[in-house]
């Protein structure tokens, strides 16, 4: 793992470029996140429609390249998949940040899952994994209706 | 003064760090130590150690006179008129803990006004702010100037008839202006308004004169000074420590105590409750004593000469800004990278061997002031060299290109 890996263009690109960003009108879930070390602010929006289906989510926020991309790849992963498997991949993803070389989750496509693994890196640099959750855990806030500012030192 | 000789006395730059040889720029964070400095700690616990100023054998008495000697050593560094005017505490942080605490507790009330600056560190804001929610005082903040510094005249302005105590940074740590401390003092005593300079940035690299400077409080980092962790000093003019309350109570610090009162301890125990740091008090002895061998004249003039080198070269690298331009300015260089975020920065830096700070170092305040979430800093020490600074450069560029930024 070197740096150009983790710096890779899927990252580069979503990173200056985050799909998704921005409020829109009819959410009904939301949740804030920061993470106090680094002063990155995330809120993640969210429309779950009666059949429990992300309809659509969106995020706004500040942050590093790393915290970004994760956000962007997330919001748009989600879309369209019910509830209980966004959780499933959250905990699939999380687990992969942190220690596993793979994601095991049948509901990401393989594509997809690509597209997420450019941020297993992170977990070379133990101060940055909190950039790449921190917009991960706030979805899971959100969907928990908690209305606590999820927070990567608690 | 040859820095290669110096750099060599320091321990840390013997060996690479993840391959790399370590170019410290994170100095303003904290310093590394110096071998007499790390000797002393593990010498003392060695051969030395015992509690101090409570047995009679022969190691607890050694063990007193030779943390007593670390107070006569800082009285004579920073030229306190008193020995007993310098009180250890576990850092700057609990130095500035201890005057807010006990001169808010005697003398401050509803509506008084507690004058700071934007410039302030978390550590001279939050011990103000438990004021501010426990005795309904207010916090007023001195404003900076477009060169990221504080005038004279910014601290005028926010004086009002209801300023009790003025505490001001005496070096920011993010945009590295030096405050006109001497002037600030004079026109506070003018109104018989009390200052305390939080002097974490300062005492590293300035020459202090505590009675040239007349303040009133002087909060010292020792790890900043090339000294252990967990070791502080509070300047405090004598009155003021005969006049405040005790700040934390325990073991040393009494003089009598019965069932039915206390009566407290005399200056300096007064305010050193329970066993302190005793291996880093009398190790920071070492740090004092080692900067006074190199002079603080000369490490100020090197860190200058290095910032102006540094700023020099950065300012020609198109798309870092610096942030502020004070005139008088310490060895403290933050800037950002358009398109690129500070923390993303220090961690393609780090691959480097090259270590800096990013994030709002904790000045939120100012950082909100100047919009930004972050920003990258780097700091200079006794042992960097130009060559630092041009490695620094080098891998600001290597950062520029994994962005594709040209």
């Amino acid at each position: 793992m070197n740096l150009k890996e983790l710096y890779q263009e899927i990252i580069l690109d979503h990173g200056k470029n985050p799909r998704n960003i921005g409020k829109f009108d009819n959410y009904n879930k939301d949740a804030k996140g920061h993470n106090p070390l680094c002063g990155d602010n995330v809120h993640v929006y969210l429309r779950l429609n009666e059949n429990k289906k992300v309809e659509d989510i969106s995020f706004e926020g500040s942050g590093c390249a790393i915290s970004m991309a994760s956000a962007s790849l997330m919001t748009d992963l989600v879309r369209g998949k019910e509830e209980n498997e966004v959780k499933e991949i959250v905990t699939d993803f999380l687990d992969m940040i942190k220690k596993k070389d793979e994601l095991n989750s049948n509901i990401l496509k393989e594509d997809e899952k690509t597209k997420l693994m450019s941020l297993s890196g992170v977990k070379q640099y133990p101060m940055r994994v909190k950039c790449a959750t921190l917009s991960w855990h706030t979805l899971t806030s959100a969907l928990d209706n908690s209305n606590k500012i999820t927070n990567t030192e608690n | 003064m040859n820095i290669n000789e110096i750099k060599k006395e320091f321990p840390i730059f013997d060996d690479k760090i993840q391959n790399n040889d370590l170019v410290y720029l994170d100095s303003a964070n904290s310093s590394q130590k110096p071998r007499v400095v790390v000797d002393r700690i593990y010498d003392f616990y060695t051969k030395e150690f015992s509690n101090v100023g409570r047995s009679v054998h022969y190691l607890a008495v050694a063990a007193t006179n030779l943390y007593e000697i670390t107070r006569t050593s800082v009285q004579k560094y920073i030229n306190a008129s008193d020995r007993n005017e310098i009180v250890f505490t576990k850092g700057a942080t609990e130095a500035i803990n201890l005057v807010a605490n006990t001169f808010g507790q005697k003398y401050l009330s509803e509506g008084d006004e507690v004058l700071l600056t934007e410039l302030e560190h978390h550590s001279n804001y939050v011990p103000w702010h438990f004021l501010r929610k426990a005795k309904n005082i207010k916090i007023e903040f001195a404003e900076i100037n477009d060169k990221g510094e504080i005038t004279l005249e910014s601290i005028k302005r926010k004086i009002t008839n209801r300023t009790k105590i003025i505490s001001v940074t005496h070096l920011s740590n993010v945009t590295g202006a030096i405050l006109p401390i001497k002037e600030i003092v004079k026109l506070a005593h003018s109104k018989n308004i009390p200052v305390l300079i939080d002097g974490c940035q300062g005492a590293p690299h300035l020459k202090l004169d505590m009675q040239d400077l007349g303040c009133d409080f002087y909060a010292i980092s020792g790890h900043k000074m090339y000294g252990p962790t967990g070791i502080g000093v509070l300047y405090a003019k004598k009155k003021w420590l005969d006049d405040l309350p005790p700040y934390q109570g325990g073991g040393g610090m009494i003089n009598e105590v019965k069932k039915e009162g206390i009566t407290y301890g005399e200056l300096p125990n007064k305010y050193e409750a329970g066993t302190m740091a005793t291996a880093q008090v009398i190790a920071f002895n070492e740090s004092i004593k080692f900067m006074e061998k190199i002079g603080i004249e000369n490490i100020e003039k090197h860190e200058n000469d290095l910032m102006s080198y540094g700023l020099e070269i950065l300012k020609k690298n198109n798309s870092v800004n610096i942030v502020g331009n004070p005139r008088d300015k310490g060895g403290v260089i933050s800037f950002t990278i358009e398109g690129i975020h500070p923390h993303d920065i220090a961690t393609i830096l780090d691959e480097d061997g090259v270590a800096i700070r990013a994030g709002h170092h904790c000045c939120q305040i100012l950082h909100d002031k100047l919009n930004l979430s972050a920003t990258a800093r780097a700091s200079f020490g006794i042992y960097n060299t130009k060559d630092d600074i041009d490695k620094l450069n080098q891998s600001i560029n290597n950062c520029k290109k994994i962005f594709n930024l040209k």
